[in-house]
């Protein structure tokens, strides 16, 4: 059975380096169970957060030889026999100790935003399933936030004081695209939530592990709306007397 | 003695899972002030896991479909050995729930006249799952934890409970610390509702998460309370078998509801085979009756043709499986054969969407182009701590649970959908007992300075001692259950395990580990042994107490269900000093009205 050379940074934010590891790779392992090995033989201590091994809860993001991804889905025979394998924590957020991060700003980002706002009656909900689709890709999300991670708003500019971020603004796209919300969060995407600051690299869709269509389904829309909403008054009216205001996304 | 910081709640609430973040819903509504304790993040709990959907009997697909139909699937899945009334009220208020969830923004997959869509699954007479794809779990917690986050609850995330206070017999409050630093954490509180989840890490092989460590059962224990049916556990029939590093992880009943077939190596279909006698009548009498019944459902049709027999009862289709491979035709890693392969693959896709990026992505396999290994996974504990059916109250007073760490909804079997739905209904209850009671008892009960000291000693502990790995005192835990207390039991087996139990609990005591408190997994650990070694000792004694097979529990030695004594007795272990006691005590009665449903079957 061969054997993997992991090196997994250590330590808190203040200091920390990154230490080696031997793990024996079995068939089909991924960069998780390997922590998890280095955790049960050599180092109880070692950090990591992690939950259903199934890609399905979004906790065991890192940085894995530079990429970002769920340590849960990264096999680990995609690297070469004696590879190194440099796994880190997040970057866009602070350290805690070992591959653990700080991400309680995405919960207080989050409550920010103004909730699911049907208006209130008692009937039966007749939604179509070609309505909802849509809205359907982006509950998806799990909430891994290595979209918040790779944003460069937020991870080379450090805009949290600004910027909502990617899963925000999907969340945000979510509710706004929900057949049956009557909410506007145009005010607060442009204001507060700063969505002008994404200039659509669409890095965050291309870390996303659900596959969502942050930048092309979420952000661009979006962004149309404010500007429909903010700067072009006469469109809106428009689209308000053909009822197209709240469908053609 | 090292500091702690201090919260006061009216109720506090471990556990956010479905459950949990229902209970402090229902709490916060009623005007009470809550504090929610999660030992991950927030929206991370076992619940996100949960992919075939949330059983409600709103009869959009199948308009025969009733409470009373519910109820009765429920009581026969469980081989009535359930509490009557929690079946009851389950099978009643699932689908105001619901309907509730989609006020709150959960978006459910539609029928094609716009309706929440539901899917068949096994046990339940007719298409009754609620789902969005194989997510659903994950959808009910985003919508609950949204609804929760815009009520304004309190949220105490990556935070561990280890003790619950009492001042005489009544709870007041609880103690434990916060995972990212260790810094400790007093609540007091009028009353408490456990919310923890189950107890799947004491075996190997599970679909369960590092925060199955049986919590809530440990604590509640501890404090007082009983657990009933803990010999039954659920064994889910399909779990990934390999590779090795994926091995137990979930392969949703989705895929048998929506039409996926079990073959053995021999490539024969043996589920009619294993069709217990009393139950025949309701599946498919031929291959041709069961593609009747597919073709059906993929086209959104009614139709006279029985379901097909892989929709057997959890229980049965795990021992199936176990049986064919013990009789050598399983498949090359353990398992049998799932196909769903010989459907449109694009179908496949949309309605199994995790399943197909697992397999493609864990274990090489497109499962639109051929069939998934499966084999059974310690997926569910059906016995719990004891509670009252309508309000949730253990017996000790301010002391509740829902979920799955509360026994008795779910007899000596759960159907699959019938624990979100369990979640949210009893999740609910849970809340507005615990208001109730906190509203009536007015001011907080005291805390006892002594016993936060000795909380604080008994965590600090396992720095200050030479000892065993916790890790490798787990692993034997995990051996002990697996080769002793598995998916087949007998006398023989269940006592030596029991005995080695015994030991394990020396070593427990013992457990050491190095470094300090800043999020220390192994130091965790040390603790939730001692939770964990509850569930596994009641799980021994009591399977080895019932003399028969029900449901979950298959003993080799008494292979025959009891239709005396023990269909009418549960088991309960309670702690009596060092000692675990066991007792047989009588089954809730029910009502006239309600046997009627059972007869009416019988003619």
């Amino acid at each position: 059975m061969r054997k993997a050379k992991l090196k997994v940074y250590r330590g808190t934010a203040d200091a920390g380096e990154f230490k080696d590891y031997e793990v024996q790779v079995e068939e089909g392992m991924v960069v998780l169970d390997a922590i998890h090995a280095i955790q049960a033989k050599d180092s109880p201590d070692l950090a990591v957060r992690w939950n259903c091994k199934a890609a399905k809860c979004g906790s065991c993001s890192a940085e894995v030889n530079g990429m970002p991804s769920l340590m849960c889905k990264t096999r680990m025979d995609r690297f070469e026999e004696g590879e190194e394998i440099r796994v880190a924590p997040i970057k866009t957020f602070p350290i805690i100790k070992d591959l653990v991060t700080d991400v309680s700003w995405n919960y207080e980002v989050n409550k920010k935003i103004k909730g699911f706002s049907p208006a209130p009656d008692d009937k039966e909900w007749i939604i179509h399933q070609e309505d909802i689709d849509r809205v359907q890709e982006f509950r998806k999300c799990i909430e891994c936030f290595l979209c918040q991670n790779v944003c460069h708003v937020l991870r080379d500019h450090d805009r949290k004081d600004a910027f909502m971020g990617p899963r925000f603004l999907v969340r945000t796209a979510g509710l706004e695209m929900h057949p049956k919300d009557t909410a506007n969060r145009m005010q607060y995407l442009k204001d507060e939530g700063h969505i002008g600051m994404c200039n659509i690299t669409k890095c965050c869709t291309e870390v996303c592990p659900e596959d969502i269509h942050i930048t092309d389904n979420a952000i661009i829309p979006l962004k149309e709306r404010v500007v429909d909403e903010f700067y072009d008054p006469l469109g809106k009216v428009i689209k308000k007397i053909m009822g197209t205001d709240k469908k053609g996304w | 003695m090292a500091t702690y910081e201090t919260h006061e709640h009216d109720v506090i609430v471990i556990g956010a899972g479905g459950a949990g973040l229902r209970a402090a819903i229902e709490v916060s509504a009623m005007g009470l002030n809550v504090g929610l304790i999660c030992k991950s993040l927030l929206g991370k709990a076992h619940t996100v896991m949960a992919e075939g959907g949330v059983a409600a009997a709103l009869a959009n697909v199948d308009p025969q479909d009733g409470w009373e139909t519910h109820f009765k699937d429920t009581m026969n899945g469980g081989k009535l050995l359930n509490n009557w009334r929690m079946a009851q009220l389950h099978a009643q208020e699932a689908p105001d729930r619901v309907r509730e969830l989609e006020r709150w923004g959960a978006v459910f997959d539609r029928t094609k006249d716009g309706r929440i869509l539901q899917r068949a699954f096994g046990g339940h007479k007719w298409k009754r799952l609620c789902h969005v794809g194989d997510r659903t779990g994950l959808e009910m917690i985003r919508t609950l934890q949204d609804q929760g986050v815009h009520q304004g609850i309190t949220v105490y995330m990556e935070c561990t409970i280890s003790k619950l206070f009492k001042d005489g017999d009544k709870i007041s409050g609880a103690f434990g610390y916060y995972r990212e630093d260790g810094r400790y954490v007093l609540f007091k509180a009028k009353a408490v509702v456990l919310a923890t989840g189950g107890v799947g890490k004491i075996y190997s092989v599970t679909s369960n998460s590092w925060e199955y460590t049986s919590d809530g059962q440990g604590l509640a224990y501890e404090a007082g309370a009983d657990l009933i049916d803990m010999e039954f556990v659920q064994f889910h029939p399909t779990g990934m078998v390999w590779p090795p590093g994926v091995r137990g992880i979930l392969v949703t009943e989705g895929v048998r509801g929506e039409g996926g077939i079990l073959r053995n190596s021999k490539g024969e279909r043996f589920m009619w085979k294993y069709l217990p006698e009393s139950t025949k009548d309701g599946f498919a009498a031929d291959e041709a009756e069961a593609k009747e019944w597919v073709e059906a459902a993929i086209a959104g049709k009614r139709t006279e043709a029985r379901r097909p027999p892989e929709l057997s009862t959890r229980d049965n289709v795990a021992r199936a499986i176990y049986i064919e491979n013990k009789e050598g035709r399983g498949s090359p890693h353990g398992g049998v054969f799932l196909d769903i392969s010989y459907q449109d693959p694009e179908r496949v896709k949309k309605k199994l969407p995790s399943m197909y990026h697992q397999f493609k992505e864990l274990a090489d396999v497109d499962i639109t182009a051929g069939p998934m290994e499966v084999g059974p996974t310690c997926h569910y504990i059906m016995g719990g701590i004891r509670v009252e059916a309508d309000t949730a109250a253990t017996r000790v007073p301010g002391l509740f649970a829902a979920g799955e760490c509360a026994g008795g909804m779910h007899g000596a079997n759960r159907l699959g959908g019938n624990s979100l739905s369990d979640l949210i209904v009893f999740g609910r209850r849970a809340g507005a007992g615990a208001s109730d009671y906190a509203k009536q008892l007015g001011g907080f009960p005291s805390i006892n300075e002594k016993d936060i000291e000795a909380a604080i000693e008994e965590l600090e502990a396992p720095f200050h001692r030479e000892g065993p790995n916790p890790y490798d005192v787990a692993k034997q835990m995990n051996n002990i259950m697996d080769a002793h207390v598995g998916i087949f039991r007998e006398a023989k087996e269940m006592e030596i395990g029991i005995e080695k139990l015994q030991e394990l609990k020396k070593d427990i005591a013992k457990v050491a580990v190095k470094g300090d408190k800043r999020f220390n997994p192994g130091w965790h650990l040390c603790r939730d042994l001692k939770n964990m070694i509850v569930s596994a000792e009641a799980i021994a004694r009591s399977a080895n107490s019932r003399p028969e097979s029900r449901g979950a529990h298959s003993r080799l030695d008494f292979p025959d269900t009891d239709k005396g004594k023990w269909a009418t007795v549960n088991t309960a272990v309670s702690k009596d000093g060092d000692q675990m006691k066991l007792e047989h005590t009588p089954l809730p009665a029910m009502p006239e009205d309600l046997k009627k449903l059972f007869e009416a079957d019988k003619k």
